[in-house]
């Protein structure tokens, strides 16, 4: 991977890139974000002028229409950094992270002054569970779940950036969470951004196995890094009526999400009247 | 059971679709690809897969790089040892130079071991044209031959056919009694085969690597009838595509060695067959006459147009065992005789008649998993992104993608118009939510196909920034 700074001191100021969908689709992922970030000791800075990294543009093949939106970025938080402001820049999506540290390299390669700049930025930018266990070195989280919890590897975040150890070992942290082991939890969900709209029988095909695995593995939530996987797992799941559902892990890691033992309802105070059948009926 | 000949110039959607419905296909890829992914695994890690990878990519890179040289090197070799070299630029070159070779030595049967190289520039039709008789030998190669079919995998042409459709073919094909014993099966084909090998005066074969220093062809084939081929008839034609070639034996047994373990998960074929021109005096057997055939067919340009990397594929199909995309809808619906991530990648490049070819490179999620397979370590993924901004370019994107696409960066770009449209979706869809219990289960015009099959969740009522400038602002009072 890309070659990441590395920090003397912890750092202790980070700006939140929350990503496009986070924000407008599902705040409390950013929200638990920052709690993370901010209980483990990091003041956390949020650029309002943020938008879109670019990445639809750009995977559609639109690069001359994503090009912009990556100068923007750079010229956005690279600066920030540069002035010392912070000291890091942290994501809760594998996907986004990719885009800015790694294909912002082919993307902007032309244009002049941001190669340099962007590498700046890119050795600074992390995604969440990356920076919480090898920048902050964070080894317990003070999280409760009960419930049977699995893991979905995102691919971005697994074949690009190489990550899976990190979130894996945070949900091991998890108190009360009872693991199962997920079948080909390293195989894509289908989404691939357009893909899931343009090739939409590709896309549903690949996100039935996935379904398939994880109501196999009778897990009640899948925690993983990207609310895009998320957003489609979820859509498989909820409209075949399945009961497990996709959680981000800073929600996990935040407490955000509990699945309690269901406990069953007090008695009724009367006898139930005895259940008549058809045959009954006189 | 289908048996008809698969049309592979349907339009690609009409090719995924009925790919998708297909369910004998869907049993035989998953009974095949998760089989040979699983064995390549092993294999890889029974070796420093690591260096393994790395020393075939320096390897190939250097062919690349030392590409007109070597390819001399080849030429002389090849005519020392007393063959002939010929050079085929576009497919009917080769098909003009291959009917030549046979009209010359009175040739009437051609028996043909497994060859990607000929299907692509389709020289059996040209042969059939000709007057020629053209047997298949290898097994898969057989099957789909007697059904009509194109191949669908790189390494197993017959992927597509369960063992049940087998069967059925040479129940009807050639009367075999009914049986689902692969034993029984192999055999009757082998019976029919080895009377084709006994007569036929021209052998034609593919090329696997091709031995600069030595002009030594080489074939790595599990059946046997790679050397048949290569030894019984009088004549020999080898044909290769130009990027086949390695610079030292060395080399060669360092691909042999990528080849087996990534391909079928085995530690060395069972034939390693290799040819270094015609029977000389002494020998026992070979061929009395060798030819080698050089093809192009458009893959000096790729190296000139940036997907060069490409051309260090060594085809061993490790990359279509892992493809997600491929294991749901197998080679055909790629309509190319390359399928899969490296199909996607080659075919917009060389000159092959796909139909709807601009949309290969938009079948994949880009999950990277061929990547990760690819014992040559090629950057698949990037390179479909990087052809996609060449449709895009080339005015291949259809005008209402162009138009979504300019309006999504024009409102990104500006802190503005993105907040007002997320206050905007954020009232449209959850007034649309609420009427369907929650979720949108229907989006109409272009997001459609999203909510044929799956749920969305409405824009949050209050974005992470507002939520976030409230904190502020609720601090700031407290100060
Ligand atoms: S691209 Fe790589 S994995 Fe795919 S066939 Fe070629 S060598 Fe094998």
């Amino acid at each position: 991977m890309a070659d990441k700074r590395t920090y003397s001191s912890p750092p202790r100021r980070v700006a939140l890139f929350v990503t496009c969908m986070v924000d407008m689709i599902y705040p409390e992922v950013g929200v638990a974000t920052v709690e993370l970030l901010e209980r483990h000791g990091v003041e956390v800075v949020f650029p309002l002028e943020q938008t879109c990294c670019g990445q639809p543009a750009f995977n559609a093949g639109f690069w001359d229409e994503a090009r912009p939106l990556a100068r923007r970025f750079v010229d956005i938080f690279e600066p920030l950094l540069r002035t010392k402001q912070i000291d890091a820049v942290v994501a809760p999506s594998g996907s986004c992270t990719a885009m800015t540290s790694h294909f912002y390299r082919q993307l902007l390669a032309e244009e002049p002054g941001y190669p340099e700049r962007a590498a700046l930025l890119a050795a600074a930018t992390f995604e969440l569970t990356e920076f919480l266990v090898d920048v902050l070195g964070v080894e317990g989280v003070d999280a409760q779940f009960t419930g049977r919890l699995t893991y979905h590897g995102c691919c971005h975040l697994l074949r690009e950036l190489g990550i899976d150890r990190q979130p894996r070992a945070l949900l091991q942290q998890v108190d009360g969470a009872e693991w199962v082991a997920l079948n080909g939890a390293e195989e894509c969900c289908g989404f691939g951004g357009l893909f899931a709209v343009k090739n939409s029988g590709i896309s549903t095909a690949m996100g039935n196995r996935k379904v398939q695995n994880l109501v196999r593995s009778d897990a009640d939530v899948v925690a993983l890094c990207d609310v895009s996987c998320m957003t489609h797992i979820n859509g498989l799941l909820s409209r075949q009526g399945e009961r497990c559902r996709a959680v981000h892990i800073a929600q996990v890691l935040a407490n955000q999400v509990d699945v309690r033992p269901r406990t069953l309802p007090e008695p009724p105070a009367q006898p139930l009247e005895k259940p008549r059948r058809w045959q009954d009926t006189t | 059971m289908s048996t008809s000949a698969i049309d592979l110039s349907l339009p690609y959607k009409k090719r995924v679709d009925d790919a998708l419905h297909n369910q004998q296909l869907k049993v035989a890829l998953d009974r095949a690809t998760g089989r040979m992914a699983g064995q390549r695994v092993a294999a890889m890690g029974a070796v420093d897969a690591p260096r393994l990878r790395a020393q075939v990519r320096q390897m190939k890179e250097h062919v690349l790089r030392t590409w007109p040289e070597l390819l001399e090197q080849l030429e002389t070799q090849v005519t020392a040892n007393g063959g002939h070299v010929h050079w085929a630029k576009e497919a009917a070159d080769l098909q003009r130079i291959v009917v030549e070779i046979a009209r010359k030595a009175n040739v009437q049967k051609v028996v043909k071991a497994k060859s990607m190289a000929t299907e692509e520039v389709h020289l059996n039709q040209a042969l059939q044209r000709a007057g020629l008789k053209v047997v298949e030998t290898d097994l898969g190669e057989y099957i789909i031959q007697l059904a009509g079919e194109p191949p669908s995998h790189i390494v197993a042409p017959v992927i597509h056919r369960r063992v049940e459709d087998i069967a059925a073919i040479f129940q009807r094909e050639l009367d075999m009694p009914p049986t689902l014993d692969p034993q029984v099966i192999c055999g009757v084909a082998r019976g029919v085969l080895r009377k084709e090998f006994l007569s036929a005066e021209m052998g034609i074969s593919g090329c696997n690597f091709a031995i600069a220093e030595t002009g030594t062809c080489c074939i790595v084939t599990n059946e046997g009838n790679g050397r048949m081929t290569s030894t019984l008839p009088r004549v020999y034609v080898v044909v290769m595509g130009l990027e086949k070639l390695v610079p030292t034996v060395e080399d060669a047994f360092l691909q042999y060695q990528a080849l087996c373990r990534s391909s079928t998960g085995q530690q060395c074929s069972v034939y390693l067959s290799m040819t270094s021109g015609p029977r000389k005096p002494g020998d026992v057997d070979g061929p009395e006459e060798f030819h080698l055939v050089l093809l192009d067919n458009g893959r000096l340009d790729m190296l000139a147009k940036g997907y060069g990397e490409a051309l260090c594929c060594i085809r061993c199909g490790a990359c279509l065992n892992v493809c997600p995309v491929y294991r749901e809808i197998g080679g055909h619906a790629y309509g190319s005789t390359y399928s899969g991530p490296i199909g996607a990648v080659i075919s917009p490049n060389i000159h092959l008649e796909v139909t709807d070819v601009d949309k290969l490179p938009y079948a994949s999620s880009l999950c990277g998993a061929c990547r990760d397979a690819c014992p040559v370590q090629i950057d698949l993924p990037r390179m479909l992104l990087e052809l996609r901004r060449d449709v895009v370019e080339a005015e291949g994107a259809t005008l209402f993608d162009r138009a979504a696409m300019q309006g999504f960066s024009k409102m990104m770009q500006s802190r503005s118009s993105y907040e007002s449209a997320g206050k905007l979706g954020s009232l449209a869809s959850n007034v649309l939510a609420r009427l369907s219990g929650g979720n949108l289960t229907f989006l109409p015009g272009p997001l459609s196909p999203w909510t044929a099959s799956r749920d969305l969740p409405p824009l949050a009522r209050h974005s992470f920034r507002e939520q976030w400038q409230q904190r502020r602002a609720a601090r700031k009072q407290i100060v």
